[in-house]
């Protein structure tokens, strides 16, 4: 079949983007022209103020080289202006005479900056800020002359005045407003910056309207509306943006201030779509990097003619590239109007943070000289987090929350570049910030497969995120808040869950022939999701499939570094007896079982199992009474208890007992990740049970419920539930948080996480404050339960089933 | 000597699994994708030696149990940004029936 031919007018940041995504999914879909303005490959524009600045070369911030349209088979016309679209014959043409049809269009014109409309606008020695040939006037005016200003001081004026300023010239910033960046801050956290940039040498003209630009041929100075007069031999105007539409408008393509696109970026001409900075989107126009990288994504999904993607606008949060000074604001900053404001101030340290809440859900915020959290804020901003729970604390950060663990370094700007930021894979911050810049790393997701930074536990995933945040400033992309299983499909957990259950979708290949996965049979992140989904939606029905299981799930036992298995039989509620005992002693000594260890959960490891002894292994076991721990699964593994009231002083219940009865209840279920219980008998809690899954810790007159902690990687405790009165309530509620959990939380979610994303507030409500629901819920966590209480090592032990832990065949 | 072995029939390969033969050399494991493609590599990820045979089989691909690295089937290469590379061997069916190329250290193993 013969290519369509794709042209891409506009050879910048998100017109390229949209090319790469393009490639990655329908890599020979089309034929791919390009052309751009610019006599430059695609450059990375936000970088331009480093390059003012001298901290960065034009070299450095080539994103895509001539090499790479060339491999790509892409043809680029650099420095060719495309001056109209004939719709009807579907063809291009350039202000050189060149033609060329399309199939399909994309329009990508980006924006100019937008010149006041005074008297001496054209002098020389005005100029814009917005690409390489603005920073090279400017450059070279730095050289040779000495006054600079800069009208408009927004993010962009801003970064131009510090780089002008760095080449040194003096440098003034005439403002029409009384706030700087009034579009990202308030007026507190714009007073701190001004202070902290009149400091370092800036001059500032606020709510001063310029009248006039006064010059013969080159510009000699600026006049205001109040008769004043400032010297000048440059001014930069930066005083916003303007959609590049002129084309798209004398093609009669409906464009107000820029072209009209719905959500799947398509123009008035179902042939044109358009993507970037030319772009109006419901009302909103763009001019911040992230949602381009967005926009870009869906484009190249209608254009790889998956069509299922929409783009439905974006959140984003800005940072100033401007050294020294930290700044983040993101959302509904300004606050006022029915929200709330949470405010910490500090002027001595220069320190402030504004939060903008409306129903305990964070709206905005804007941090001035301690931005540490933003990242954490805007994270949970954007998935509208309660905060209730730790609201009185959240102005302090994350660090302050009361739980610790691993991780207590929080402010990556402050770490040396030896700083080892990824722990579980040694890597340190000038490894992360190379690739950043040699690679062009853009995403938390690009760093991690590059470095492999935070890609284990994950407990570094806030540091990494705001070592992209500082090297790149508002560059960073965050991942989209609609946030896709994986890199199969675009759809998130709870579509998938929804789908299955509405649509009665019982298979795997059902789920991604219905979902039009982007894979033939998944990959390993996807397939696991989906086999746990459909054993929770269809207990009586679904047949697990153990080739979509991790290996330790397959195989019931874990697989350790060099490719032996541990076993840990269960051990009911760490209650065990000589002959369990013996029986594990016989089978170490039996099968030279290399280490035996006690757990952390109160159960006995055998390790270095080769995997064809684990089936006798369990036989000898089973014989005995001994069944699967399941401390290899997504599943419930322990409950943990102490002694109680049977033996210990101070105990007020029989916690051994309720242990015991929970484990007997819950084994064998799986769950979205691990589950660990425990039971203590008093409120010393020498079970530890407020750093569990689900804890139960008796007193005098009952049970208190505690749930969502976790130990690992961030300590955290669990949030009180509720107090009960019977043992058999314990078990109700027990069975109905599993449950909730179950079929709500996403796979690999550990309840700490998922209370964290739901709130406490929620799970209150579904098991404390609704007995039926409660009631409901458990019977269905019961049902469940019937068809998975089998020992899997019982089943595996069989010998019609051992064939599959041996060689196929041994050779020489 | 022939230059093929016979080690089983396909279906005692599970699709989207894999098997292992214990050679001299080293374990080699022999996949089966979800298209019946059967594929033989040296049962040992480049990264830190896992043992392949027991990951998640994809597509013609295979993702290690230890540390997720994803690696062909087809080439043995590590799936970038990850690199390496894990040896292959030549594999065939025919009637049912899976077969070899003999192994040896010579070629690399």
């Amino acid at each position: 079949m013969k290519k369509q031919k794709l042209i891409v007018i506009g050879n910048g940041m998100a017109g390229i983007r949209t090319v790469e995504e393009l490639l990655k999914i329908a890599p020979d879909a089309y034929d791919i022209t390009v052309f751009g303005a610019e006599p430059h490959c695609n450059y990375n524009r936000i970088l331009l103020s480093p390059v003012l600045a001298g901290e960065k070369k034009l070299d450095d911030i080539i994103l895509n080289d001539d090499a790479w349209y060339e491999t790509n088979g892409i043809t680029l016309h650099k420095g060719r202006t495309v001056t109209e679209i004939n719709r009807r014959r579907r063809l291009v043409r350039t202000e050189d005479g060149m033609e060329a049809s399309y199939d399909r269009l994309l329009l990508a014109t980006g924006s100019m900056p937008f010149m006041l409309p005074v008297p001496g606008k054209d002098l020389l020695g005005v100029v814009g800020f917005r690409d390489i040939r603005d920073v090279e006037l400017m450059l070279q005016a730095s050289e040779k002359y000495r006054h600079a200003v800069v009208i408009g001081g927004g993010l962009l004026g801003l970064e131009a005045a510090n780089g002008l300023k760095k080449r040194g010239m003096t440098v003034t910033v005439v403002h029409l407003l009384d706030t700087l960046m009034e579009r990202q801050l308030d007026k507190p956290a714009a007073n701190l910056l001004k202070r902290a940039l009149q400091e370092s040498g800036l001059d500032f003209r606020m709510e001063a309207q310029t009248e006039a630009i006064l010059g013969q041929n080159r510009v000699t100075g600026v006049r205001f509306k109040d008769g004043s007069e400032i010297p000048a031999d440059l001014v930069v105007m930066a005083v916003g943006i303007r959609p590049n539409v002129d084309l798209a408008k004398s093609a009669g393509i409906h464009c107000e201030r820029g072209i009209l696109v719905n959500d799947t970026l398509q123009t008035f001409d179902p042939r044109i779509y358009a993507v970037g900075e030319c772009v109006q989107h419901r009302r909103q126009l763009f001019g911040l990097v992230a949602p381009l990288f967005e926009q870009a994504k869906v484009c190249a999904n209608h254009l790889a003619e998956y069509g299922i993607a929409r783009y439905e606008g974006s959140v984003t949060s800005t940072k100033l590239k401007v050294t020294g000074i930290d700044l983040f604001s993101a959302g509904e900053f300004q606050g006022g109007n029915g929200y709330e404001e949470l405010l910490f101030q500090d002027p001595a340290r220069g320190v402030y943070k504004k939060l903008v809440v409306e129903s305990n859900r964070i709206k905005g915020a804007v941090l001035y000289g301690d931005t540490g959290d933003g990242a954490w804020y805007f994270q949970m901003m954007r998935d509208g987090t309660d905060i209730s729970a730790f609201r009185e604390n959240i102005l302090f950060g994350q660090a302050h929350l009361g739980d610790s663990g691993h991780g207590a370094e929080n402010h990556a700007a402050l770490m040396p570049d030896t700083a080892e930021v990824c722990g579980c894979n040694g890597v340190c911050k000038k490894t992360i910030v190379d690739s950043i810049v040699q690679k062009k790393l853009f995403t938390l997701e690009d760093v991690r497969a590059h470095t492999k930074a935070s890609a284990s536990c994950g407990s570094c995933t806030g540091l990494v995120e705001q070592i992209l945040q500082s090297t790149l400033g508002s560059d960073y992309s965050v991942s989209p808040a609609k946030k896709p299983l994986c890199k199969c499909t675009d759809r998130t957990h709870e579509e998938v869950r929804e789908a299955i259950r509405a649509e009665n979708l019982k298979t795997i290949p059902v789920v991604m022939q219905f979902l039009d996965w982007k894979t033939a049979d998944g990959c390993h992140s996807c397939r696991p999701a989906l086999n746990y989904y459909l054993l929770c939606q269809w207990p009586d029905e679904y047949r697990d499939d153990p080739q979509s299981r991790f290996i330790n799930e397959r195989a019931h036992a874990n697989i350790q570094k060099d490719g032996t298995y541990s076993v840990v039989p269960r051990i009911w509620g760490g209650v065990t007896n000589p002959q369990e005992l013996r029986a594990i002693a016989d089978v170490a000594e039996k099968f030279a079982v290399p280490t035996v260890k006690i757990t952390g959960g109160q159960r006995i490891d055998l390790l270095g199992v080769p995997r064809e002894q684990l089936p006798a292994v369990w036989a000898e076991l089973g014989k005995h009474g001994l069944v699967s721990g399941h401390a290899y699964g997504k599943s419930l593994r322990t409950v943990k208890t102490c002694v109680g009231k049977e033996w210990c002083r101070f105990g007020t219940q029989d916690s051994t007992k309720m242990g015991i009865d929970l484990e007997k209840m819950t084994w064998g279920s799986w769950t979205p990740a691990k589950v660990k219980m425990a039971v203590s008998g008093c409120p010393r809690n020498c079970a530890e049970a407020t750093i569990k899954d689900f804890g139960v810790v008796a007193v005098d007159s009952g049970w208190e419920l505690h749930v969502g902690g976790n130990g690992g990687v961030k300590v955290r405790a669990t949030d009180f539930l509720c107090k009960i009165d019977t043992d058999d309530e314990v078990k109700e509620y027990c069975g109905a948080y599993m449950q909730l959990y179950r079929e709500e939380a996403r796979y690999l979610e550990r309840t700490a996480h998922w209370i964290e994303r739901v709130g406490l507030a929620y799970v209150k409500q579904r098991i404390v404050d609704d007995p039926e629901g409660r009631k409901a819920l458990h019977q269905r966590f019961l049902d469940s339960q019937k068809n998975a209480q089998v020992d899997p090592w019982a089943e595996l032990a069989k010998e019609s089933e051992r064939g599959q832990f041996m060689p196929l065949r041994k050779v020489g | 000597m022939s230059d093929w072995i016979e080690i089983g029939l396909l279906e005692d390969i599970p699709p989207q699994g894999s098997r292992i033969v214990e050679t001299a050399f080293g374990n080699i494991a022999v996949f089966r994708t979800v298209e019946d493609r059967v594929f033989a590599v040296r049962d040992h990820c480049p990264h830190k030696g896992g043992p392949l045979s027991q990951g998640i089989v994809h597509g013609n691909r295979v993702t290690c149990p230890l540390h997720n690295w994803t690696i062909s089937l087809e080439s043995g290469e590590a799936v970038a940004p990850d690199s390496g590379c894990t040896r292959t061997y030549s594999v065939k069916v025919e009637a049912g029936r899976v077969y070899l190329g003999r192994p040896s250290e010579a070629a690399g193993g």
